[in-house]
């Protein structure tokens, strides 16, 4: 297997984009990607993307994304593993890269949510749930992780005030991005204060509903190290992980089986431990999640991840940083850009390019994306070198 | 429109039929063609007993389409006296008095329909057990 760099990343400004299509933040993505780069060279094209046919009425974006990036013969396949395929599509890029079959391969994932109705997003995002067991008894996403939240509340003691802390924290972060959807810090009270939308979990334990698309273009260490761009950022490893699609019929609700078993395979490809991570983006899509999920990865004990939240351990400047980009909460959440742009934003730390959010000395970082209520992960882990 | 989807579930929907694996004793809600603990494919059916106790449950205050009308409505993972998690509704009683533990008991209701002139959807939903 050859080794893989990242070397370029293009994100869009994360929003409710009226006047923009599929295609145009699809295309201005890539652009910014290739900009980054310092070249157009595309051998191929990954695309993570949940739901362009119900969100859109657009399927075979294999053919409308290469065709309006101008070069409608260059090969494309589309990934889809609920809110993880843009993850997927980057492991996609990576597989294909390291395996020799092309040497430069756009990851380019998108989402286009607000061109329809509330009720058929919601319809859309419940659709990455089991349809006829979950969704059919009139259960959504948000209601699935409530049911989450309830139980870890009673069984570790965790508070509503800690989960708010979640949100506090990462817009916090995300009012430090220039490409958030929702760049303002909030309070603890901003969240109590939301309406309720599942028992306990309120508005702003939610992540926003998103147009936006990120992209990252792929090549060996070995080209990237001809184009000479420093320092040099790898992807050392990558894990993938499945689980139950319905949440009933897991052991342990309140373990991400998939998050612990995608991140022991990451980390044991790169030959690393948790440890050696210096910070991380996750997968908050809902406050309740990034709490279970610092916790599956083993950054914090079991049970623990609200009180560590709480004490400021993954704030910016704590002990482990958790989503310095603002994460899903504030940057928002395009399904299918969302692994995508987290990449973007570890690539931009282990750069030294993240501005005011900037995380010092940062030299190795980890990304998890995951799908519906935890039945799908896929980690990878980066390097500056 | 969909009624090939529904119809099709009404063993597990009506009945609550289950698969236990004829191997290691596994119970699977909905029935599956492979056994997740063992690997076996044989399974012989068995009835759920509709019973047990609330893991955890939610109040919905923003409904998907279709269950608006119900809101503010519980729904729960319920633990069965048959080993096995399912979920569903809790209906017949006031949300905000729920606690987890409760014990509950599996009836026969409506869930939603396909508009006015659609397909009604059955199957179960749980109640408070006052032990009748
Ligand atoms: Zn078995």
């Amino acid at each position: 297997m050859r080794d893989i760099a990242i070397i370029g990343i293009g994100m869009i400004k994360f929003g409710e984009l009226w006047e923009k299509s599929l295609r145009d933040i699809a295309v201005e993505a890539a652009l910014n990607c290739m900009k980054d780069a310092g070249t157009d060279r595309i051998d191929s094209i990954t695309i993570g993307c949940m739901s362009g046919g119900l969100f859109n009425g657009q399927e075979h974006l294999t053919s409308l994304l290469p065709d309006y990036l101008g070069r409608h013969t260059t090969p494309a396949v589309r990934v889809e593993s609920a809110c993880a395929s843009g993850g997927m599509a980057v492991r996609s890029a990576f597989m294909e890269v390291a395996s020799g079959m092309s040497d430069y391969v756009l990851a380019l994932g998108v989402e286009k949510m607000t061109d329809v109705s509330e009720n058929i997003e919601t319809y859309t995002l419940a659709t990455t749930a089991d349809g006829d067991y979950e969704a059919f008894h009139g259960i959504n996403l948000p209601g699935l992780y409530a049911l989450m939240a309830k139980a870890h509340m009673e069984k570790y003691g965790t508070t509503r005030n800690q989960l708010a802390e979640v949100a506090v924290k990462n817009h916090r972060n995300g009012a430090l991005n220039p490409h958030s959807q929702f760049p303002m810090e909030i309070t603890v009270d901003t969240v109590l204060r939301s309406a309720l939308v599942a028992d306990p979990l309120r508005l702003f334990d939610c992540s926003p509903i998103t147009d936006g698309a990120a992209a990252v273009l792929i090549t060996t260490v070995e080209e990237a190290k001809k184009i000479g761009k420093q320092p040099l950022v790898i992807i050392s490893g990558i894990g993938v992980a499945s689980d139950t699609i319905a949440l009933c019929q897991r052991k342990d609700i309140l373990k991400f089986e998939a998050v612990e078993l995608a991140g022991q395979r990451a980390l044991k490809m790169a030959g690393k431990t948790i440890n050696d991570i210096n910070f991380a983006e996750v997968h908050d899509s809902y406050t309740i999640a990034e709490i279970m999920v610092i916790e599956a990865l083993g950054i914090v004990k079991e049970g623990q991840g609200g009180v560590a939240t709480a004490n400021g351990i993954t704030s910016l400047n704590g002990k482990f940083p958790i989503n310095p980009s603002g994460g899903l909460k504030s940057k928002g959440h395009p399904i299918g850009a969302t692994g995508v742009a987290q990449i973007c934003e570890a690539v931009l730390q282990l750069r030294g390019q993240a501005g005011k959010r900037q995380i010092k000395n940062a030299k190795t970082a980890l990304t998890q994306n995951m799908g519906g209520s935890g039945g799908s992960c896929v980690i990878h882990i980066l390097e500056a070198k | 429109m969909e009624v090939a989807r529904h119809w099709r579930e009404t063993p597990e929907r009506y009945r609550m039929e289950a698969g236990k694996c004829s191997k290691c004793g596994k119970i699977a809600f909905p029935g599956r063609m492979i056994c997740p603990e063992c690997g076996s494919t044989e399974f012989t059916k068995h009835t759920l007993s509709g019973k047990g106790k609330i893991v955890t449950y939610t109040i919905i205050r923003t409904a998907p389409d279709g269950f608006e009308d119900l809101v503010p409505y519980a729904v729960g993972i319920i633990e069965l006296d048959d080993g096995i998690k399912i979920l569903a509704q809790i209906t017949d009683c006031n949300p905000e008095e729920l606690k987890t533990g409760d014990r509950v008991v599996a009836k026969f209701r409506r869930i939603n329909e396909d508009g006015k002139t659609g397909m009604i959807y059955y199957a179960y939903k749980f109640v408070p057990d006052v032990g009748i």
